[in-house]
């Protein structure tokens, strides 16, 4: 008799595991992150008479399996979805779903690009030590040879197709990227009256002198990252540079940890998650997903409050400098955009403005948003060549 | 011998704690309320759930939603004492967990030198518990009665810190070089609050219970004014309460909290404000206890301020 309970009771027990199991496989899918102690405490939670009701599980599993406020959020609806078996509303992810066609992917841009400037090349202005060899009806002729690679730091963006020269913007991020890293911190600042003594160290190396502390050890600096927030155009007016800028933006997020970056165009969007990704081509591709419709009209203004409203409290702190790269052609309100840009010049210690048109000859910042936003930058910079991009590293390293 | 809790090995340990928390989640929001903390179901949940499961809780939330006041309730339901660990840039385990007093260590060799005294004996003694200084989070492991250690904002921290914490968080001990492994008297019931100003890292979280704490509903918000502010009257309260609800849904730079609403209502009780329509320029005035910006102030008008009353029931 007692045995026979004994295996029913098993057999509930093992389809509950098997429940659980999928519901953890659910949560994974949708990017939880589930370990299996977690889904050992749930098990342990089952058997517990805390849990006699949907609505009390819901909320002691909500403990368990959150980890951030975005889980939070959607945690209702998945264990709505799996274990009530109630329709789902909004985008949760089911195992093994493609990406959705039809998108325009930053690669797709990239590439298509790359043929514009090939059948464009007529109009493009020419760079000195290219003259002589390219020629309208040899575009490809403007890829080879040493005089090109010489002269990479003055090509202008918009005229570079080579990998070569867009490894080389890779690496110079990461150059900028290193010299911006050393920084003291407040409580280094505070020390007026000289470093402080390390005496854990200070004892150890009294040891030689029979005790006596004769030589006294400091306290080195602690070496501090600085935290970078980019914001990248991603508009129509954009497209000959954003290639080359998402991966000199890559290439920041490579090397700070405390960085992150948004691409805007007629909307702001978070896309750090994407670039963490190491491969470049890869992170790009994710990036494109994410950054659906970009190339279009460019709302700086809207994306810049969007920005202020919902993220800038989370990633701007006093030792973050913000940069927009950006050539200031808005749609939007000029007056709408200077506000939103006197909110975050408040928040943040320096705003870098990189637009890539300064580099132009005869270029003036007359674009109505760009003339509401220059009271409030810091530093208006060109960003259309490797050099103008280097020609930055001293002063962000001083931040 | 009270079995030592080791977590981690699978066990929901029946503790030999105090018998609040081993009841129902309901007994538990009755028994936080008579401390004077007004707690949502979500969140009586999360606590039985912290003693069941014995892992530290996690809470996140916008500044001033009373993410600190959970902890301070917790110790004092509890009868036992609140240890706050502050995190701030730079904290560093010296601060956090333990260090030599190497001035006394110091004097003590000193003192012993003519005396002949053998090396190793006075090594003993100068590295002995008499010249070791807790810091928050060994003090915590090594109460009687286990305490409520609360590690507040601990987004401030470094990501460093944030690893050891880690370590002390899933083993309950501490090791200390000279002295040897210290282990835990007692498991503290750990409390961690977070504003989101970094991201923690994926780890801590797994590790953590989450709690998001949200700004408390009118009523909820209503329960805790006539809680804190005494001689309040309730219709007062709720009238103050769905005010600060709409107010929060307006675009400020810096949304009030709740102590800001707790500092209102006893300002409007201060001025003798029976229903918030009477008055009205009281009421406007005394809207510097939660506007705290200056753009804020400008924002909220006295059109707003009458719209705002008007919503009001």
């Amino acid at each position: 008799m007692s045995t026979l309970r004994l295996e029913t009771h098993e057999d509930v027990g093992a389809v509950l595991r098997e429940r659980l199991a999928g519901f953890v496989r659910t949560l994974r899918d949708n990017g939880f992150k589930v370990g299996l102690a977690e889904t050992r405490d749930a098990l342990q939670l089952i058997r517990t008479t805390l849990v006699k009701h949907p609505k009390s599980l819901k909320a002691a599993y909500r403990c368990l399996f959150c980890g951030r406020q975005s889980d939070w959020k959607r945690f209702d609806e998945l264990f709505d979805a799996y274990w009530l078996e109630r329709g789902l509303k909004t985008g949760v992810k089911v195992t093994g779903s493609s990406p959705k066609k039809g998108m325009k992917t930053i690669r797709e841009l990239m590439d298509a690009q790359g043929t514009k400037q090939e059948t464009l090349a007529g109009d493009v202005e020419r760079q000195p030590g290219e003259e002589d060899e390219d020629s309208d009806d040899t575009p490809t002729g403007r890829r080879e040879g040493a005089s090109i690679a010489e002269n990479l730091g003055q090509v202008d963006f918009r005229n570079m197709q080579d990998p070569d020269a867009l490894e080389k913007a890779h690496d110079l991020a990461e150059r900028l990227a290193r010299a911006m890293r050393v920084r003291l911190t407040r409580r280094d600042r505070q020390r007026r009256k000289g470093p402080r003594l390390d005496l854990r160290k200070t004892i150890r190396h009294s040891i030689a002198h029979g005790g006596t502390p004769i030589e006294l050890i400091r306290k080195g600096p602690r070496h501090r990252q600085l935290r970078l927030v980019i914001l990248l155009d991603a508009s129509g007016s954009m497209n000959n540079y954003t290639s080359v800028f998402t991966r000199f933006v890559h290439g920041m997020l490579d090397n700070f940890r405390e960085a992150e970056a948004f691409l805007f165009h007629t909307r702001l969007v978070h896309v750090s998650s994407a670039l963490s990704e190491r491969d470049a081509a890869r992170a790009l591709d994710r990036m494109g997903l994410m950054a659906q419709g970009i190339g279009g009209g460019t709302k700086i203004g809207e994306a810049l409050a969007d920005f202020n409203r919902w993220h800038a409290a989370r990633v701007i702190h006093s030792r973050t400098c913000v940069i927009i790269l950006s050539d200031g052609y808005d749609t939007g309100d000029p007056a709408a955009l200077g506000e939103e840009m006197k909110r975050l010049r408040r928040r943040c210690k320096r705003i870098v403005w990189l637009n890539p048109l300064i580099g132009c000859e005869g270029y003036e910042p007359t674009a109505g948003g760009m003339q509401a936003a220059l009271p409030h930058v810091d530093l208006f910079a060109p960003a259309h060549n490797l050099d103008s991009l280097a020609a930055l590293e001293p002063y962000l390293a001083e931040l | 011998m009270a079995s030592r809790i080791r977590p981690g090995n699978g066990q929901v340990f029946e503790s030999e704690k105090p018998t609040l928390m081993s009841k129902s989640k309901e007994h538990l929001a009755k028994a936080l309320a008579e401390t004077g903390y007004v707690a949502d179901e979500g969140l009586a949940t999360a606590l039985v759930l912290t003693d069941m499961l014995s892992r530290p809780l996690l809470l996140e939330g916008e500044a001033g939603v009373g993410k600190t006041e959970v902890a301070k309730a917790l110790a004092n339901l509890e009868e036992t004492d609140l240890i706050r660990l502050q995190c701030y840039e730079g904290l560093d385990r010296s601060d956090a967990i333990y260090e030599w007093n190497y001035q006394r260590q110091l004097l003590a060799i000193k003192a012993r030198e003519g005396s002949g005294a053998d090396a190793d004996a006075v090594e003993e003694a100068v590295f002995s518990e008499k010249y070791l200084l807790e810091r928050p989070l060994l003090a915590a492991i090594r109460q009687e009665k286990p305490p409520v250690l609360l590690i507040d904002e601990i987004d401030r921290a470094d990501e460093e810190f944030e690893a050891f914490l880690l370590e002390i968080l899933s083993d309950y001990q501490v090791s200390i070089p000279e002295l040897g492994t210290v282990p835990a008297t007692s498991i503290p019931r750990v409390v961690l609050t977070s504003n989101g100003t970094r991201e923690l890292s994926d780890a801590l979280r797994r590790r953590c219970l989450y709690h998001y704490v949200d700004y408390p509903a009118p009523d909820r918000e209503a329960r805790i004014l006539l809680s804190r502010v005494d001689g309040l009257d309730a219709a007062l309260a709720l009238q103050i309460a769905e005010l600060m609800g709409n107010l929060r849904k307006e675009d400020l730079n810096k949304v009030p909290g709740v102590a800001e609403t707790i500092d209102w209502a006893a300002a409007l009780l201060g001025l003798g404000v029976k229903k918030l329509h009477d008055s009205r320029d009281l009421v406007f005035d005394t809207l510097v206890c939660v506007l705290k910006t200056r753009e804020d102030q400008a924002k909220v008008t006295r059109e707003v301020t009458d719209r705002l009353l008007g919503k009001v029931a």
